[in-house]
């Protein structure tokens, strides 16, 4: 089936210049298609016509990159659950309906053009202390500390986060917890990352703050947003951590 | 002229790594400031040595188009790493996992370099494990295997169906740490235009910020390039968008040897093209095979039947369906190397048994194994993989088989590089899928992952210290010199130019058509009337991308079309060496399966007689056909044989 839209979309030079929105119609969609497809149709007309196409981020097309960043009809990556935009299809779409496409909005990831954003606050948070201090080499075999399944699991679960900042997006404060939560969790559910676990959150959430990420007020926006199903609990699970890092 | 020396060492072969690093050039600590070192990549192979090399003191300098170096395409892959750990104790060892893959590489790989992969393939899941890397594990805690085509061993350690992902945020965490300790400066959103040789070495790059637009130069002791595969010259593959071939292409165009530019490898397992606009493929990954059984109708009256919608896949008998993997290669059965597989695949459609409404894609049927093993042990293994595929088809394949076809999905030709992973230029090294090293005419399953971590942490951060020793006294490098200004310039030049053409069609387009002409010529099948068809096609595509291609915008500030456009212009000439190097090639050898030679059977008709060789070419200047340099592999440890996979 095809459909035709009218879509509504921010642009902006750069990162000073002003931004509005622009609608744009664009007409025999095929509801096969995925929304970064129908972006690329709409991209093609345009600079064709000689215009300059909309920019947005994405990469993978596959969800696992978290390169892709739309607020698409006030949802990040769109009205459908558990998926990035790069996955969202216009079967989601009905014929005839306007289309609101915004960047993420959140003052640590400023607009660089039209729907990109910097998100290099993210890396900034890793930094500060997301990894393991070792270095190559001179490490045990892999086998030598047995993990109890169920932890790997959940480690695992943590560890799915893909980085795209969705979860700042959708909380009213701009709030990074859920990211930060699932770094630390997934490092203080395994052996290998217990041993700096205080240092670590310490310093990521003391880098959260400096950044500008706002406080958590349990929402639960971020989980409901998340397209890697990311849990809350993680959140619970760092401010234990940070509890304990404190009175220790 | 260069020559080409693969510098193996002397030795056995199971003691010349340990050899080479015995007696290798190495710079003391101190000395380790003084130098340094630029990488281009992030990915599993450039995020693993700039972390490994930050660490052991050198200055790095690391560059990526992405926003994050954690984005890199390695992000993506699915389903494994392999590595020699034997830990299901079935038979598994070293010299195995170098075997397997040098016959799944159809021997048209160097033993020594695979040799040495296979070796510190174990040292690379313990790395991984300590840095907190969530692989899957048994209820015992200990690390759980699964199987990949090409073996008959389990080998191949996984994180769900992410393994890349896992790998990856390992080596973006060790990077990262790195940066926080000021050994590592990292560059974002920024694109290596050319690399700079001073004296005939390489001395600097020259990046496009892609915020800014701006050009600018970096100077170090020595360059890494890890900059993935180039699938993307057939505009549809399973890569990235961003994915390209152009940071090898400006190193081949400097100096740097090409090798095997036609081996390619296709993929059998991913999700079917359906419509015009598409503008990638989807890979659904191959451990599926483990589980999933192939089949197309035997008779070709279901098949056009499926093919127009009025019968379903579950409602055709057992023995209506033919499992043509299983039927032509009993002993590896679905777990065929990826290069046979997807020209089975090919095969049956060819002669009209396809399924979907183009007749271009095959089952991948789970039924029998849901049924085994129940629907939640199938989901546990797979279910990112099935809700991936359920979001792009609208079908649920818990209930109704798969489909999938082919795709383009991994070069195993890339930069020539030596033992040392050093190029032609010297003080120019390259990693990963960039270079051509390790998996000959056809790579397995899992070991891209394998190579790239093995090429970051554990072969640059030796075999550069062997070239970096004698280049302590060498000052850290000016940018301002003649050999900057000129290289600056011609990039500048090639902007400049690409907006002065100014013409009416629009990069993507002038992509998808010379995707259409690789995918028809130098694609899964080839022969030479095509391949000098293709030739000629490439050529007149690209006058006429030069003379009508519309870049719009400005050349400051952020440029998404003027960015496709370089990497567009790149593919143009690169597409053409590849179907050079096809038409060279004649024989069929894995993934490069050339019609007129094949077996009775349908099987690839290697000539080792004649091609046992690596193509290595050499740029010549714009106007005149490259030359080919020959390396000659020489097999000392492993009998050269027909690959076989229809018994043990
Ligand atoms: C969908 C998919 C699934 C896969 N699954 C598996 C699997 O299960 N097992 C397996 O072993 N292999 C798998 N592979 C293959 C494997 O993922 C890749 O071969 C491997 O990750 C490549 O790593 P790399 O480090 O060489 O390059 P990449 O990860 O491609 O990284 C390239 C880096 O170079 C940068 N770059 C490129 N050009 C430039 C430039 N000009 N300037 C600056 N930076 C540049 C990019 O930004 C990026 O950081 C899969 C591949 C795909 C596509
Ligand atoms: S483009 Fe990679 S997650 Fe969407």
């Amino acid at each position: 089936m095809n459909i035709n839209l009218t879509l509504k979309i921010w642009r902006q030079a750069n990162q000073d210049a002003p931004g509005k929105f622009v609608d744009y119609p664009v007409e025999n969609i095929s509801t096969e298609a995925s929304f970064l497809e129908m972006m690329d149709i709409l991209n093609e007309e345009l600079v064709a016509k000689g215009e300059e196409p909309v920019a947005f981020d994405h990469d993978c097309r596959e969800g696992i990159c978290g390169m892709c960043s739309l607020f698409i009809n006030g949802r990040p990556h769109g009205p459908d659950d558990s998926i990035t935009t790069c996955q969202l299809h216009m079967r989601k779409f009905k014929d005839g309906e306007t289309i609101v496409i915004e960047p993420w909005r959140a003052k640590p990831f400023p607009v660089i053009k039209d729907l990109m954003v910097d998100r290099t606050a993210f890396d900034e948070i890793i930094q500060a202390g997301g990894y393991v201090n070792i270095n190559t080499g001179g490490v045990p075999d892999a086998n030598a500390i047995p993990i109890r399944k169920e932890n790997a699991d959940l480690a695992m679960d943590a560890a799915s986060c893909i980085g795209c900042g969705a979860c700042v997006a959708a909380c009213k404060n701009a709030s990074a917890m859920l990211f930060v939560s699932a770094k630390v969790s997934q490092f203080t559910l395994l052996p290998q990352g217990k041993v700096e676990a205080h240092e670590r959150v310490e310093n990521m959430v003391a880098k959260m703050d400096e950044l500008g990420f706002g406080n958590c007020t349990n929402t639960y926006a971020c989980e409901a947003e998340c397209p890697k199903d990311i849990s809350i609990t993680n959140i619970a699970r760092m401010n234990r951590e940070f509890l304990c890092a404190k009175v220790s | 002229m260069t020559k080409l020396d693969s510098k193996i060492p002397k030795g056995p072969l199971a003691e010349k790594w340990t050899n080479y690093k015995a007696k290798q050039n190495l710079v003391n600590p101190a000395n380790k400031r003084k130098v340094d070192v630029i990488v281009v990549g992030t990915g599993l192979a450039g995020g693993a040595a700039a972390a490994s090399l930050g660490e052991l003191g050198f200055n790095v300098k690391v560059f990526c188009i992405q926003d994050s170096p954690r984005r890199a395409h390695s992000i993506a892959a699915q389903g494994g790493i392999n590595a020699a750990k034997n830990y299901p104790n079935d038979g598994d060892s070293v010299y195995r996992l170098f075997y397997d893959t040098v016959k799944g590489g159809d021997y048209r790989a160097r033993e020594a370099n695979v040799y040495r992969l296979a070796e510190v393939s174990n040292n690379i899941i313990d790395q991984c494990v300590a840095q907190g890397v969530p692989f899957a594990r048994e209820y015992g805690g200990l690390l759980d295997n699964r199987s990949f085509g090409g073996a008959l061993v389990s080998r191949t350690f996984y994180a769900r169906g992410q393994t890349g992902q896992q790998l990856l945020l390992g080596a973006y965490s060790a990077l990262s740490k790195e940066v926080n300790k000021g050994s590592v400066e990292m560059y974002t959103r920024r694109e290596m235009m050319d690399v700079v040789l001073v004296d005939g070495r390489a001395r600097g790059i020259i990046v496009r910020n892609l915020v800014t637009g701006e050009l600018e130069r970096h100077g170090a002791h020595a360059v890494v390039l890890a900059t993935g595969g180039y699938g993307n010259v057939f505009f549809l593959s399973t890569n990235a968008m961003t994915s390209n071939g152009s940071a090898a292409w400006k190193a081949y165009k400097k100096g740097a040897y090409f090798g095997n530019p036609c081996f390619v490898q296709i993929h059998p397992t991913c999700i079917p093209v359906h419509g015009d606009y598409q503008s990638k493929l989807t890979l659904m990954s191959e451990s599926l095979r483990n589980d999933g059984r192939i089949w197309v109708p035997k008779k070709k009256e279901d098949a056009e039947r499926i093919q127009a919608g009025t019968l379903k896949p579950t409602e055709i008998a057992e023995e209506d369906r033919d499992y043509y993997l299983e039927r032509r290669y009993p002993a590896f059965g679905n777990l065929v190397p990826r290069d046979v597989a997807s020209r089975a695949a090919k095969e049956r459609c060819d002669e009209g048994h396809g399924v979907g409404s183009t007749g271009l894609a095959v089952y991948l049927d789970f039924k029998d194994a849901i049924e085994r093993l129940g629907k939640h042990v199938i989901e546990a293994r797979y279910g990112n993989l099935f809700q991936m595929y359920e979001k792009i088809v609208d079908e649920n394949p818990y209930e109704t088989p798969m489909m999938i076809y082919p795709a383009i999905h991994y070069s195993m030709g890339g930069i020539w590089v030596d033992y040392e992973l050093q190029t032609t230029i010297p003080g120019l090294f390259a990693g990963g899928e960039a270079n051509f090293s390790d998996h000959g005419a056809n790579r397995l399953g899992a070991s891209a992952l394998m190579q790239g971590l093995s090429d970051g942490y554990f072969v640059l951060p030796y075999t550069l210290q062997n070239y970096l020793a004698d280049q302590i006294n060498v000052p850290h490098f000016e940018t301002d010199g003649e050999a900057f200004d000129a290289v600056e310039n011609e990039v500048q030049g090639t902007i400049d130019k690409l907006f002065a053409v100014n013409g009416k069609q629009t990069v993507d387009s002038f992509h998808k058509r010379l995707g259409l002409i690789m995918w028809d010529h130098v694609g899964m099948a080839r022969n030479k009337e095509g391949l000098e068809k293709a030739i000629k096609d490439i050529i007149t595509l690209r006058k006429e991308f030069w003379t009508d291609v519309k870049v719009p915008g400005e050349k400051t500030g952020m440029n998404v079309e003027l960015e496709k456009a370089l990497r567009l212009a790149d593919y143009l000439e690169l597409g053409e060496l590849m179907a050079r190097d096809a038409l060279d090639r004649n024989e069929s050898c894995g993934g490069h399966f050339r019609e007129e030679y094949r077996t009775e059977e349908g099987e690839a008709m290697r000539d080792d007689e004649n091609f046992t060789y690596v193509s290595a070419w050499e740029y010549m200047g714009e106007d005149t056909p490259a030359k080919l340099h020959k390396e000659p592999l020489i097999y000392e440890n492993i009998e050269v044989k027909q690959r076989n996979y229809k018994t043990a």
